[in-house]
């Protein structure tokens, strides 16, 4: 049984028609309602266009209208009689790659838009490589505009021969490729009648039935970060458990369990909620654990499974977005937020830094600007608990924030102890 | 507790939706100081605080609750309000737009489409200062509108409490960056991804009460621009108005100036939910003159402190 949630990503450059394909699946799976669509008429017809601009849709700020550009994430909701969508609708361009990090952080799918006249581009590259970096499940490379080259299956082909060895090299193996158009409603929505070549499911069948981790709690170990203490006293006699939410994984009522960094072992003696007690918790939800021994557990420490424990350990290995223009320095010392541990780190090495259009790596730069993408090592004041990102998206990663700005500046994701 | 009731372990999107607010509360409370929660009354904040009870049970909530009181709000919500607060046990902060203006902290709009609702972001900004509040936690959605499809779970403020679309923290993970400087505060929003039929769904899956006035109901109203507003005492009409008895239920309980019914027949929450689905126009479209007077509304509302 798959969850009736998906959330996936949309990245596209500027011109490659991305809003429009939101505003084609929302119009086309009628979640357009009146009065949205009569704004987007309006507009339309006073920027004397003749047909809806479906992309006007999903422009929200009044900076993007006068720029006719997307400047942010935005989130959109919709939902078919299967799944509701959450979609994180990033900009393409360049100087905006953190917010795509951002969007690619919680998905379980991105789709990547392709122009079917250009082919990959270095920013479609750019966009490949983020998804694959940032672990995102299941990736749909979408050749769109096939309308422009007259619903081609050879050029279609061609374009997909073509980006298939990059993808390949960064790992991305679970890939279906969907020739459509956004502007048309080709193989959105509906499949198109204007490319009977086209055997596979249209892009929405597809979001409908691709599956999420959460579906397989069983294969991931469990991981359960203390969140916040829940402590009644008096009369009614001490209460005391350990609330948060299940990262991964499933945890039973009775199971032994290890308390890290300390390493102290127990028992769950119960997993309740408002809702009542439990025998089992899956991922991802919010619940409160009790202990069997008079352990004093606090915020930041971690619950977890006896078999397969994560690293505990003060020295990291990570890839690192830098998302802030102050560029970042080896020696510098960051606040670093962990599952729900906070703390500080200092920044050893710059190993290397990424450039996402070869792949290749340049060893030792002395920064890594805004943008940039690299591989560091750092220290933690604090002993983490902690699994590669490779293994656990919610362990795995950490942001750094600049102490002196407040500013969210890093996106860590652990490679590996040092 | 009931002992070793299993539940129904399969994870559904409303299930996933508490999990990440109650989540999103919890991660509030402990790394602010001082996090205040705005309860209206309304669908949402009722939401928000089987939430908290959900994050917090069986202590205390660990903060207050606050509400905007315009002076024009339905008595049905203000009296569900308060007995509300009541069963749960815990203290409601009332701070009340009347008293600003009795401050002269702000000036009263006169004529026939006077409102409150923009007076109210200087009442809450107000209670926030006087309050020390760095966390105000409220029932803001992003499929509300368009500018707040773009804001973030945590959305900061300035010490003028400005909200700039253009400098938000990128909000990776679920990993909450939640440090801000003196003066500063942070509106949450743990009902970011939530639709309204989410919300209605849940309130039907939890057995929550809503005040009366969400169900259809027969009232005084009148016509204007479209919509049908409530008629209160005092309420100057324009040539051409009239007052009629008309059967409406309320799909959103702002303040009574500039909040609209919709003409139903829906009496029970399954009723408003098959009605939600079957609904052609958005909510803030349909009930919301405040978002009707331009293209970016409550873009610029929000910027200088707006809910």
């Amino acid at each position: 049984m798959t969850l009736d949630l998906l959330r996936f990503m949309t990245a596209g450059s500027v011109d490659d028609g991305k809003s429009t394909l939101i505003g084609r699946l929302l119009y086309d799976s009628e979640q357009i309602l009146d009065d949205q669509l009569e704004h987007v008429a309006d507009v339309s017809r006073r920027r004397g266009e003749e047909e809806i601009d479906l992309a006007l849709l999903t422009d929200g700020l009044r900076a993007e209208r006068e720029q006719g550009i997307t400047i942010d994430v935005a989130y959109r909701y919709f939902k078919t009689p299967a799944r509701r969508f959450i979609i994180a609708d990033c900009p393409g361009h360049q100087q905006y790659t953190r917010n795509m990090v951002t969007g690619a952080s919680t998905a379980d799918l991105a789709v990547v838009l392709l122009d079917a006249r250009r082919g990959a581009i270095e920013q479609s590259k750019r966009h490949a490589f983020i998804s694959a970096l940032l672990r995102i499940p299941h990736i749909v490379v979408a050749v769109n505009k096939m309308d422009l080259v007259d619903y081609d299956q050879e050029r279609f082909e061609e374009i997909v021969e073509d980006f298939a060895p990059f993808l390949e090299k960064l790992g991305i193996h679970d890939c279906l490729n969907i020739p459509i158009s956004a502007l048309r409603g080709d193989s959105v929505v509906h499949s198109s009648s204007n490319m009977p070549w086209y055997a596979g499911p249209t892009l929405l069948s597809h979001l409908e039935a691709v599956e999420v981790a959460y579906d397989h709690p069983d294969d991931v170990p469990a991981r359960f970060p203390v969140q916040w203490v829940i402590r009644v006293g008096g009369s009614r006699g001490e209460y005391r458990g350990y609330a948060g939410q299940l990262a991964s994984g499933a945890l039973h009522a009775g199971e032994e369990v290890l308390v890290l960094p300390a390493g102290h072992r127990t028992h769950i003696s119960a997993i309740e909620s408002y809702d009542g007690s439990f025998e089992e918790a899956v991922a991802p939800l919010s619940l409160t654990l009790r202990l069997e021994d008079e352990l004093d557990v606090a915020r930041g420490e971690l619950i977890c499974a006896v078999a397969d424990p994560p690293t505990v350990g003060h020295d990291l290995e990570a890839d690192i977005c830098w998302l802030a223009s102050e560029p970042l320095r080896a020696g510098a010392r960051y606040a670093l937020k962990h599952t729900t541990r906070s703390t500080t780190a200092v920044v050893g090495e710059l190993v290397n830094r990424v450039d996402v259009h070869t792949l290749e790596r340049e060893p030792a730069p002395a920064t890594l600007e805004l943008n940039d993408i690299g591989h560091i090592v750092l220290r933690a004041s604090a002993p983490l608990a902690f699994d590669a990102y490779a293994r656990n998206r919610r362990t795995g990663s950490f942001i750094l924030i600049d102490e002196a700005t407040n500013a969210t500046v890093g996106a860590g994701m652990i490679t590996a102890a040092t | 507790m009931s002992s070793a009731s299993p539940p129904a372990t399969r994870l559904t999107h409303l299930r996933w939706l508490e999990a990440e607010a109650v989540h999103v509360l919890r991660e509030v409370v402990a790394t602010f100081d001082r996090p205040v929660l705005l309860f209206s009354g309304g669908k949402d904040s009722i939401v928000l605080l089987r939430l908290a009870e959900k994050a917090f049970r069986p202590a205390a909530f660990p903060f207050p609750l606050l509400h905007i009181d315009t002076g024009h709000n339905f008595v049905e919500a203000l009296e569900f309000r308060d007995r509300r607060v009541a069963e749960l046990g815990e203290r409601l902060i009332v701070a009340s737009v009347q008293d600003s203006i009795d401050q002269g902290r702000v000036k009263e709009e006169t004529g026939p489409r006077a409102s409150r609702n923009r007076l109210q972001t200087t009442t809450l900004l107000d209670a926030i200062a006087d309050g020390l509040f760095d966390a105000a936690i409220g029932g803001a959605r992003r499929d509300e509108e368009r500018s707040r499809a773009k804001e973030r779970i945590l959305s900061f403020r300035d010490e003028l409490g400005q909200w700039d679309p253009k400098s938000q923290r990128p909000e990776l993970w679920n990993l909450y960056n939640t440090q801000i400087h003196r003066g500063e505060h942070a509106r949450v929003f743990p009902l970011s991804n939530w639709t309204e039929l989410d919300v209605w769904e849940y309130i039907q899956a939890e057995g929550l009460e809503v005040p009366t006035i969400y169900f259809a109901h027969t009232r005084e109203v009148f016509t204007r621009d479209g919509m049908l507003y409530a008629y209160r005492e005092g309420q100057e009409l324009l040539p051409g108005e009239t007052v009629v008895h008309d059967t409406v239920r309320y799909r959103t309980v702002g303040d009574m100036t500039c909040t609209g019914g919709v003409r139903s027949s829906a009496s029970t929450v399954a009723q408003i939910v098959d009605e939600i689905v079957l609904t052609r126009i958005t909510e803030r479209g349909e009930t919301r003159a405040d978002d009707r007077t331009g293209e970016a509304a409550m873009e610029d509302r929000k910027k200088v402190g707006y809910f």
